[in-house]
């Protein structure tokens, strides 16, 4: 099986911690992962800010790119979502990382080893866009010493939508200040995540309170 | 209309307002989650609702004819108007025509948009409202900002001290609730006998046989329907079902998605005029006001699916910060950001379309499915090449460009490490994230340096 890694433009760039985490589960686990440097963006951007024409070209040039593999794989379920939406005929063959170890390798228990408290934030495309529903949760709870607990209100918004945190700012903060209280409320040390966008505006708003909780993607737990 | 982000901000500011509604939202949202939960054929309720619906706006113009046929082989008057002004004229001159000076009204959405009661105030005649919560906004002067609970944004001591100063001057009241309703009830009963006209909206008109339903709490809808001599009932053309029988649908779909009762406490179906009973005279205005657009738009018509029961509202993240004025208009929420830009077009409301964050919990309650993120997001598009050119618009075309070629890309990321220091503060617009976000700096090495620096490109 060809596997294609799509990192994403703000993984890439941002938070490239989370796609080399996994690159290390999926080589762990005895895949060989290839990275097409031609990638860039989704399409994502331009497509959820009404640049429809352009956010179409981007996912063409996607699909040109990661055709030839069988299955790609990315630390986004948004990105993922776009894809799958914009290019139909991949939509098949692209897989969100927790999904693709779950329902695609069958694999629950990645050999990871984590002793910290964890609270987990289903993000809302991961949730009702990709649908990964609770393969995230089961990966967790093979993880070596990992304590998870719950997250109250978790499948509500924490306010990012993109352009939105820009666009809207007031009522993105006042959405990531109850998620924050949420997350703060779980005594968690941790708060993980599948999309690392989500998880940029979490960690924007925890560190300006000065919570002393981390953010960090699924992936990364599981190449611990 | 004055953008959603600056409408927000009043309500944003009100501490103990965003308390009110994200505590009256969580309770209906989790009542509504228990009483669907119990329902098995939930799912096929929903997909027969949207097949419905989707076939009455694909021959929506036979059945408006087959509709108005019946309700006049019933012995109902039927007026077709094409905007506000013209609904308005057609029950002012109804009113008039009967001597009217105040009529009574059933809570309507539909009259809401075409301000009807402003239109009969400068008539001379009185619109009453008797939904108890339009009663206090309409006597405070107020506007709503929930379909269905319409004073979600008002507490019981503030209308305590408004009953005080209107309908009960000089009375004894507490803020108990039973209080407050009896002092409502006593004002309103003697409305009801005394007018000889009422008018209300309604939730659904059925072709086949020219029914009229309106779907209620309060027993108020009822006593409008049914003691005053005359009835005009304004119905927005897109609610029109084909049968009766479609009826036991919708009125399953309805309750539990809206008040989360299992069942409606009060639904009233009538049928043209029956002698010695109820009103002898009976007007239905069938209102376009720029539905026929929407309905012109493949994607956007699923908006006049809707059916008003606002299980979108009570789950919207952004609602539940913002309330409903910020809609600025009586469709506030999501369902209001997907319809009022298609009814007053989008150049008129385009902050409207953005004021989401495309999560889908909407989506995932909606009765009759409508795909409010695909229609947010074709409505952007809308936007998009109907407002000219913007920096914005320079900003993606560059960034579209930059993405389009791996070379540039690498050269913005490093342009992006360099202009980015250990930031406090983001550069132009990006500035309003810095404001009450931190953010990290941009790491010393992109994912692909670290993949060509340890696998040799």
């Amino acid at each position: 099986m060809r596997v294609g890694l799509f990192v994403t433009c703000l993984g890439d760039t941002l938070f490239p911690e989370a796609p080399k985490a996994v690159v290390r589960v999926l080589e762990r686990l005895g895949h060989e992962v290839e990275f097409p440097s031609a990638q860039t963006c989704c399409g994502q951007l331009h497509q959820n800010s009404g640049y429809h024409d352009e956010a179409l070209a981007l996912a063409a040039r996607f699909e040109r790119i990661f055709e030839r593999f069988d299955a790609v794989v990315s630390p986004s379920s948004s990105c993922v979502g776009t894809i799958r939406e914009l290019r139909p005929a991949l939509a098949p063959r692209v897989f969100e990382f927790s999904e693709f170890l779950v329902s695609h390798l069958g694999v629950e228990d990645v050999g990871a080893s984590f002793p910290h408290r964890v609270t987990f934030h289903p993000t809302c495309h991961s949730l009702r866009v990709t649908k990964v529903g609770e393969g995230p949760l089961r990966l967790l709870r093979a993880v070596r010493g990992l304590d998870l607990v719950e997250l109250p209100e978790a499948g509500e918004c924490c306010g990012f939508g993109g352009t939105f945190a820009v666009k809207n700012a007031e009522t993105s903060t006042a959405m990531l200040a109850d998620k924050c209280q949420a997350v703060i409320s779980t005594g968690a040390e941790i708060c993980t995540a599948v999309d690392g966008s989500c998880l940029m505006q979490i960690a924007g708003g925890l560190s300006r309170r000065r919570s002393g909780i981390r953010t960090m993607h699924l992936a990364e737990i599981l190449a611990s | 209309m004055t953008s959603f982000p600056d409408a927000a901000r009043v309500a944003l500011g009100d501490t103990q307002l965003r308390h009110n509604l994200r505590n009256a939202t969580a309770t209906i949202r989790d009542k509504r989650a228990r009483v669907v939960a119990e329902v098995p054929d939930w799912e096929e309720l929903r997909n027969a609702g949207q097949a419905i619906k989707a076939d009455v706006m694909q021959r929506l113009d036979e059945y408006l004819l087959q509709f108005e046929a019946s309700v006049q082989a019933a012995g109902g008057l039927v007026h077709w108007a094409r905007d506000a002004a013209e609904a308005n004229a057609i029950v002012l001159d109804v009113a008039r025509s009967h001597g009217a000076t105040e009529v009574v009204k059933v809570k309507s959405l539909t009259t809401d948009e075409i301000e009807l009661n402003d239109a009969l105030a400068a008539g001379g005649v009185h619109a009453i409202e008797t939904d108890f919560a339009e009663l206090i906004l309409q006597l405070d002067g107020d506007w709503s900002s929930h379909i269905l609970v319409p004073a979600i944004h008002r507490n019981r001591s503030e209308i305590r001290d408004l009953f005080l100063r209107t309908i009960a001057v000089g009375k004894d009241l507490s803020d108990d609730p039973h209080e407050l309703a009896e002092t409502a009830r006593v004002y309103l009963r003697e409305k009801f006998l005394n007018a000889k006209v009422g008018v209300s909206g309604a939730n659904f008109g059925v072709a086949e046989t020219g029914t009229v339903v309106v779907v209620e709490s309060e027993g108020n809808g009822r006593m409008c329907t049914t003691l005053p001599p005359v009835l005009v009932t304004v119905v927005g053309i897109e609610k029109l079902v084909p049968t009766f029988a479609d009826l036991e649908v919708f009125l399953q779909l309805l309750p539990r998605s809206s008040t989360g009762e299992r069942m409606n406490p009060y639904t009233s179906l009538w049928t043209g005029v029956a002698e010695g009973d109820g009103p002898q005279e009976f007007h239905v205005v069938l209102l376009d006001n720029g539905r026929t657009r929407v309905l012109a738009d493949r994607v956007g018509r699923q908006a006049l699916h809707c059916i008003r029961c606002s299980a979108c509202l009570n789950v919207c993240p952004v609602y539940s910060r913002t309330g409903g004025h910020a809609y600025g208009s009586v469709y506030p929420g999501p369902i209001g950001a997907i319809l009022t830009p298609q009814l007053v077009g989008v150049e008129n409301a385009k902050s409207l379309p953005y004021a989401s964050t495309l999560c889908g919990a909407c989506y995932e309650v909606c009765p009759v499915k409508i795909d409010i993120p695909a229609v947010l997001l074709h409505l952007r598009a809308e936007v998009v090449r109907k407002v000219g050119s913007t920096p914005e618009r320079v900003v993606m075309r560059g960034l579209a460009r930059v993405f389009g070629h791996a070379r540039l890309y690498q050269w913005a990321q490093r342009c992006a490490r360099v202009v980015q220091r250990p930031a406090r503060r983001l550069p132009g617009p990006l500035a309003t994230w810095t404001r009450t976000r931190d953010l990290k700096p941009v790491p010393k090495e992109t994912f692909r340096e670290w993949w060509s620096r340890e696998r040799g490109a």
